[in-house]
């Protein structure tokens, strides 16, 4: 089994609160990790330490056999990790099509140099469109489209820039039953495609379906970690859900 | 771009023709005015509309390819073509350096570093003297120069070269908004986090920005002590300038490079019309009258009013 992505000690304050306490992870090549906590738990805190939007510190990220400390966001997203956000980011003034342009100039096309045509390019954003079943809307602007197409362009969007590891940070609140399906679905193919998968998410029977493995943070600490059916009958984490 | 920059100097030839066939003296100080608004809301636009800075200190990078103008001609005199590129050096550097200092910060906090710039700016200018200080610099224009062995009045001459300039500044920020470049500058303006999740690097993106913009603004303001003959702080860093600047953009619309050139047409020209017909003192009254009709009725200027008619009229 190779580490692909390796947490050690981060430790993350914003002021007096601390925000992650010494969390150690470590995620294998191809793996797919659920990482659950309640609510302001640090599980963000943790995905913008991993992704460069902020910067830990104390302890290190090391990625792909690399440190990443200190590294900008932009850096990252070069060497292979990328993100969704919780609530969708897309590009407004642009179209759907050219909101994948962006990953693909600046970091698939920067990284391989690859992509050289109009052409090419144009392929690229289709096929990303057509796998997340929003080619019919290449040419709509973000604000036409539902919260369940946002998450899919979110996605569509963090796999253009050809990512080792993806990072899904809860593509899949307020969706409903056969949306979250879906969603899942594309996660499960990429997956099988190679790419290492972290999913974050508060909808349980999505997390233990897709979960390998599952992560649990409370308050800025990891707690318990290991195979899910264990996991969800850990005691600590029981505590940490339902309250003593 | 080529074609786009063929079909531009045609255009420009054209009224070059025009206005050299017409002939009046006047025509040339108003059309000079206009041509030096085009570049400096070209210049403004690059980074206040492609990326969504608001630079508050346009009249500081004007001042300065200005003052980089009088600072030459005391210590080394060099023809006005050349002035033009040291004016635009300077001030993109300075963009450059402002960019670096400022672009941490966001919204109106940047706004307001770059409104500082450009008090700090003047007040270095106000008391170094070598540059003529608070009383001014007189800079005698000659009547004609001999390009080639022909004879041109030197007024006609420097409408030739601001014209030339505005064709490079409309060939420049077109030709950034169709390129990867253009893309960046727009997830800046969009959504910065996003941007860089995406592999964008937003800072040096930004800084890009800043030194283009900032050396278009020095670019426009170095002829300028020729063509008004004495500068003094108060004018070079007149507040018509930074107000200008910024109107003459929103007015004709940020997102695409025909707005700063139809809002400063449309803008300019009002003023040259009111400066003659009613008092120069009414220029800047016109800008805040324009300004607050374009943003209750085209919040996007006109480009983007035309752009939502054409959207509505293919839907319907």
């Amino acid at each position: 089994m190779t580490v692909l992505l390796h947490v050690d000690n981060v430790t993350k304050r914003f002021g007096g609160f601390v925000a992650l306490d010494g969390v150690q992870l470590e995620v294998a090549a191809g793996e797919r990790l659920g990482l659950i906590g309640p609510n302001g738990s640090g599980k963000s805190t943790l995905v913008n330490c991993i992704c460069g939007t902020l910067q830990n510190e104390s302890g290190n990220v090391r990625f792909d056999g690399q440190v990443m400390d200190g590294m900008a966001a932009h850096e990252r997203t070069h060497r292979g990790l990328s993100r969704s956000f919780q609530l969708p980011r897309p590009f407004h003034s642009m179209t759907l099509a050219e909101n994948l342009r962006v990953p693909l100039l600046y970091t698939v096309q920067a990284r391989t140099g690859l992509l050289h045509s109009a052409g090419d390019l144009e392929a690229r954003c289709h096929e990303l469109l057509d796998m997340v079943g929003l080619l019919k809307k290449a040419r709509h602007m973000p604000r036409d489209l539902t919260q369940v197409e946002m998450r899919k362009l979110e996605l569509a969007r963090a796999m253009a820039a050809e990512p080792k590891l993806l990072i899904a940070d809860e593509s899949m609140a307020g969706l409903s039953h056969s949306e979250v399906e879906d969603i899942l679905t594309l996660l499960l193919r990429l997956n099988e495609r190679g790419i290492t998968i972290i999913l974050i998410e508060h909808i349980m029977s999505a997390v233990m379906k897709f979960s390998q493995r599952l992560a649990v943070l409370v308050s800025g600490k990891k707690i318990a970690d290991g195979a899910p059916e264990t996991v969800v009958r850990n005691p600590e984490v029981v505590r940490a859900y339902l309250g003593q | 771009m080529v074609k786009f920059s063929l079909i531009a100097i045609v255009v420009a030839a054209a009224l070059l023709l025009l206005a050299h066939w017409i002939h009046v003296d006047y025509l040339y100080f108003a059309s000079y005015t206009i041509l030096q608004f085009i570049v400096l809301a070209t210049a403004w636009n690059i980074l206040g509309g492609y990326c969504g800075y608001v630079n508050f200190g346009s009249a500081a990078f004007f001042a300065l390819g200005a003052y980089a103008s009088v600072f030459m001609h005391k210590a080394y005199p060099v023809p006005v073509p050349v002035l033009i590129v040291i004016g635009g050096l300077v001030s993109g550097i300075v963009g450059l350096g402002m960019g670096y200092l400022t672009l941490r910060l966001r919204g109106s906090f940047f706004a307001i570093a770059t409104l500082a710039l450009a008090v700090v700016l003047q007040t270095l200018i106000v008391n170094w003297d070598y540059v003529g200080g608070s009383r001014g610099a007189y800079i005698i224009r000659p009547e004609n120069i001999t390009i080639l062995g022909f004879q041109i009045n030197y007024i006609e001459y420097l409408f030739g070269l601001m014209l030339l300039l505005a064709v490079i500044a409309l060939i420049t920020a077109r030709t950034i908004e169709r390129s990867q470049l253009g893309l960046g500058f727009a997830t800046i303006r969009d959504d910065e986090l996003a941007a860089e999740a995406c592999g964008v690097p937003t800072l040096r993106t930004k800084l890009i920005a800043t030194a283009i913009s900032g050396a278009f603004m020095g670019m426009a303001g170095a002829p300028f002590p020729y063509y008004i003959g004495y500068l003094q702080p108060a004018s070079a860093f007149g507040l018509e300038y930074a107000v200008n600047s910024i109107a003459m953009p929103m007015i004709g619309g940020t997102t695409s490079w025909v707005g700063p050139l139809v809002g400063a047409v449309l803008l300019g020209g009002a003023q040259q019309y009111a400066t003659v017909t009613i008092s120069s003192a009414v220029n800047l009254l016109i800008v805040g009258l324009m300004l607050v009709a374009f943003v209750i009725i085209a919040p996007n200027g006109l480009v983007g009013l035309v752009q939502d008619r054409l959207r509505a009229r293919r839907r319907s």
